[in-house]
C-alpha cells in the first residue's frame, strides 16, 4: 500500500515547508517524522520512503533516525497516547502505582494499545514537570498532580467523548495525530489558550510576594 | 538570610504572561534595543565581566564560551539554545517557556548579534507540545513588531528563529549530541575536539547556551554587571531558579541568588512533608551525587556543593525524605540511563544496563552480597571512562548512595526483600490508603 496521490502530494509539499525552515533540508526530517505520525499515526513503512525521497536518503537512513527516539511509534497507536512518568521521583511519590492502576484498567502492559484503538500506554521518562509529581503526559500535554483514581477519570472522560482539559495545556486535550501535526511545526492557533503556568511554578514567587521581597534594583538606583 | 530575588521568574502567573504586549509593558525589548547600539565585542565583555555561568549543569562561564568563536570568515554562525531539559529533576525551563517566551526572544536576539549570528535555534525537546506553541506564537508575534526578521529595530541586523521540536532523546541535551539530532541524524556526541565554537552545526562556528542562560542576558544588559554580581558568590555570580520537588510541603520553582543552601529554600516551601524528615536529596539532578541533612547548610554555588563531595548541575533539588527505599530511587534512575544510554560508548551502554539488572535483583531481594562489588566495579568501569558527561554522571546516585546508605543495600540482600513499603512515599492519602 502507499499514499494515494492527493496525500503523497501533500506530504511532499509541507516536507519542502519543513525545509525551509533550515539552512539544509536533511534537519527538517524529525519534523518531517512528526508529520508523517500526523497522517498515520505512526512512522509507517510508506512513510519512511516519502522521507527518504525527499531528502534523498536510503529508507535505512530515515529507518535508523526514527528508531533513535521515543516518540516515534514504531506501530500504530491509540488516538490518546496516555504517557506515566515512572521515572525515580514521580514513580515513588506515585507514578507506579498510577500506572499499576491503569494498565489494570486498560488490560494493557506497557507500549500495549486497546483494541479499539483509544488508548496506548506506555511509562515515560522525566517530563521536566518534577514540582508536579506525579505527572501523566496524555499526547505530550501535562497532566500534573494526578492519583490513581484521577487517571482512570481520565480515560472514563475521554471513553464517553467529554471534553477533556490538560493542566497547563489547551482547553480541550487533542488527538495523538493532531498533535503530531503541531510538532511538525504547523501551527494550530491554540497558544494563547492555557494557563501562564500551574501553582508550583509561581510558588517562589507567592513566598517573595508575602514577605515582600523583590529583585535588587537596578544599578545608579538607590535600593 | 539570603532573599528570594524574582527576576527571570517575575511575570510567571500573569494573564497572559506570554504575550509580546505584556512583556513590553514590563519594559522587554528594550534591553535589544540597548544592546544594537553597542559593538557586538563589548556585549561579550559586558557579559564576561558579569561573570554569568552557563545554567544548564556545567557552568562555564558564558561571555567566554561565546569569546572562544573564531574571527568572522563571511560565512554563516549560529546560536543553538538548548530546551532539551531532560535531566531528572530539572524542570525550570520549561515553564521559563511556557510563561515567557519572549524573555528568551529576547536573550537569543541579544546574543545572536553578540556573536555575530543571523540564524538561531532553539531545540525543544517533542515531548511539551503547549511549550512549542507558545514559542512558535512568540516568534510571530516578535516578527511582526520587527523585533525578529529584518533590519531588526531599524539596525542592520537580521535574524531567523527556528523552533526546533526533537522527538524525546534525554542525551539531545548534550551539547554535540544535539547538534547532530538538530542535523537530522542519530543524537549521538561527537569527539572533541573540534569544539562547537569551532565547527558546530554544519559545521560553522557555533554557540550552544543553555535557556535560562540565555534568559538571563537581558537583564545584564538592561540593569548592569554590579547589579548582576550583588547577587550570589564571588564565584558563582547571578541569580537562577532553584526548583524543589519530592517530599516537600509546596514544591516549586524558587528564583534566588547562587550560594543560598538547602535549609533557606525548604522553610520557604514549607518545609519536608508534614510528620516526615529529610532523608536524601540531589542537589542538581540525578546526575550529580546524592546528599544528605548533613548539607542542609551547604550553600548552593558551583564551588560549595563540590566541596561537599557533588554538583550543583542544573539547581534541580529533589527531596526525599525517611520513606523513600533509597535502592529503589536508585534502581529507578539506573533504568532511566539504561533507557536513554544513546549506545555510541561501551562503557554506557553496557554499564548502565548491568548495572540497572544488579540492582533490580537487589531491590526485589533476589541479590548477593557479591553484587555490591559488581555495583562498584561496574560504576568505576564508567565514570571518567565514558564518552560523554551524561555517561560519566549515570553511576552519581549510585556511588554516593553507597557511601551514605551501604547498610541499606546489605539490608535488601540479607533480607531477600525491599524493607519499604512503596505506599509510604505516595504523595497521595489515596494510594497509600
Amino acid at each position: 500500500m502507499s499514499y494515494d496521490t492527493a496525500t503523497s502530494a501533500r506530504l511532499t509539499a509541507e516536507f519542502s515547508e519543513i525545509q525551509a525552515r533550515y539552512p539544509s533540508a536533511r534537519s527538517a526530517l524529525l519534523p518531517m517524522l512528526h508529520l508523517v505520525q500526523s497522517v498515520d499515526g505512526y512512522v509507517s513503512p510508506d512513510g519512511i520512503d516519502l522521507c527518504a525521497e525527499s531528502l534523498d536518503l536510503t529508507p535505512a537512513e530515515v529507518s535508523a533516525v526514527a528508531s533513535f527516539y521515543t516518540q516515534f511509534r514504531r506501530q500504530p497507536g491509540g488516538t490518546y497516547n496516555l504517557g506515566v512518568c515512572t521515572t525515580a521521583l514521580c514513580a515513588i511519590m506515585g507514578g507506579d502505582a498510577i500506572f499499576e492502576r491503569l494498565s489494570e484498567y486498560l488490560g494493557l502492559d506497557n507500549g500495549g494499545t486497546t483494541p479499539d484503538g483509544m488508548f496506548t500506554l506506555e511509562k515515560v521518562e522525566c517530563n521536566a514537570a518534577c514540582d508536579y509529581a506525579p505527572v501523566i503526559m496524555a499526547n505530550w500535554e501535562f497532566f500534573d498532580c494526578q492519583t490513581p483514581t484521577s487517571a482512570t477519570e481520565l480515560v472514563d472522560k475521554l471513553r464517553g467523548g467529554e471534553p477533556v482539559s490538560p493542566t497547563r495545556g489547551p482547553d480541550r486535550l487533542r488527538t495523538f495525530v493532531e498533535v503530531e501535526r503541531t510538532l511538525a511545526g504547523f501551527s494550530d492557533g491554540l497558544a494563547d489558550q492555557g494557563p501562564s503556568g500551574g501553582a508550583a511554578s509561581a510558588a517562589g514567587l507567592e513566598v517573595a510576594r508575602q514577605r515582600g521581597w523583590t529583585a535588587p534594583a537596578r544599578e545608579g538606583k538607590v535600593s | 538570610m539570603t532573599t528570594l530575588t524574582p527576576i527571570l521568574t517575575a511575570r510567571w502567573g500573569k494573564p497572559d504572561s506570554w504575550r509580546l504586549n505584556t512583556y513590553q509593558a514590563d519594559g522587554g525589548y528594550k534591553a535589544l534595543a540597548k544592546a544594537l547600539t553597542m559593538k557586538p565585542p563589548e556585549l561579550v565583555d559586558l557579559i564576561k565581566s558579569s561573570g554569568l555561568r552557563g545554567r544548564g549543569g556545567a557552568g562555564f562561564p558564558t561571555g567566554l564560551k561565546w569569546s572562544f568563536l573564531p574571527a568572522p570568515d563571511g560565512g554563516p554562525r549560529y546560536l543553538v539554545v538548548n530546551a532539551d531539559e531532560s535531566e531528572p529533576g530539572t524542570c525550570k525551563d520549561v515553564p521559563l517557556m511556557m510563561a515567557d517566551p519572549h524573555l528568551l526572544l529576547e536573550g537569543i536576539a541579544i546574543t545572536a548579534y553578540a556573536i555575530g549570528c543571523n540564524h538561531a535555534f532553539i531545540y525543544l525537546r517533542g515531548e511539551v507540545v503547549h511549550v512549542y506553541r507558545r514559542l512558535m506564537r512568540a516568534v510571530e508575534e516578535a516578527k511582526e513588531a520587527g523585533l525578529l526578521g529584518s533590519g531588526i529595530l531599524g539596525h542592520e541586523f537580521d535574524l531567523t528563529v527556528t523552533v526546533h521540536a526533537g522527538a524525546g532523546a534525554y542525551i539531545c541535551g548534550e551539547e554535540t549530541a544535539l547538534l547532530d539530532s538538530l542535523e537530522g541524524k542519530r543524537g549521538q556526541p561527537r569527539l572533541k575536539p573540534p569544539f562547537p565554537a569551532v565547527e558546530g552545526l554544519y559545521a560553522r562556528p557555533t554557540v550552544v547556551n543553555n535557556v535560562e542562560t540565555i534568559a538571563s542576558v537581558p537583564g545584564i544588559l538592561a540593569n548592569g554587571t554590579s547589579w548582576f554580581t550583588s547577587m550570589g558568590t564571588e564565584k558563582s555570580a547571578g541569580h537562577g531558579i532553584f526548583s524543589l520537588s519530592g517530599h516537600v510541603t509546596r514544591p516549586g520553582q524558587y528564583e534566588a541568588p547562587f550560594g543560598i543552601t538547602l535549609r533557606e529554600l525548604l522553610d520557604m516551601a514549607g518545609g519536608i512533608r508534614q510528620g516526615h524528615e529529610l532523608k536524601f536529596w540531589t542537589p542538581g539532578g540525578s546526575s550529580t551525587p546524592l546528599l544528605t541533612a548533613e548539607h542542609l547548610d551547604v550553600p548552593l554555588d558551583y564551588e560549595s556543593v563540590v566541596g561537599a563531595g557533588s554538583m550543583l548541575g542544573t539547581r534541580a533539588l529533589q527531596i526525599f525524605d525517611e520513606t523513600t527505599c533509597v535502592v529503589r530511587a536508585v534502581t529507578r534512575w539506573m533504568e532511566f540511563y539504561a533507557h536513554e544510554s544513546c549506545g555510541k560508548c561501551t562503557p554506557c551502554r553496557e554499564g548502565t544496563s548491568w548495572l540497572s539488572s544488579t540492582l533490580q535483583a537487589i531491590q526485589a531481594g533476589r541479590g548477593r552480597p557479591a553484587d555490591l562489588e559488581i555495583l562498584a566495579d561496574v560504576s568505576g568501569s564508567i565514570i571518567g571512562k565514558a564518552f560523554c558527561p551524561l555517561g560519566d554522571g549515570a553511576p552519581s546516585s549510585l556511588t554516593s548512595s553507597l557511601k551514605y546508605f551501604r547498610s541499606e543495600y546489605e539490608d535488601h540482600v540479607a533480607l531477600g526483600a525491599c524493607p519499604f513499603d512503596p505506599a509510604a512515599s505516595t504523595l497521595t492519602e489515596e494510594v497509600a490508603a
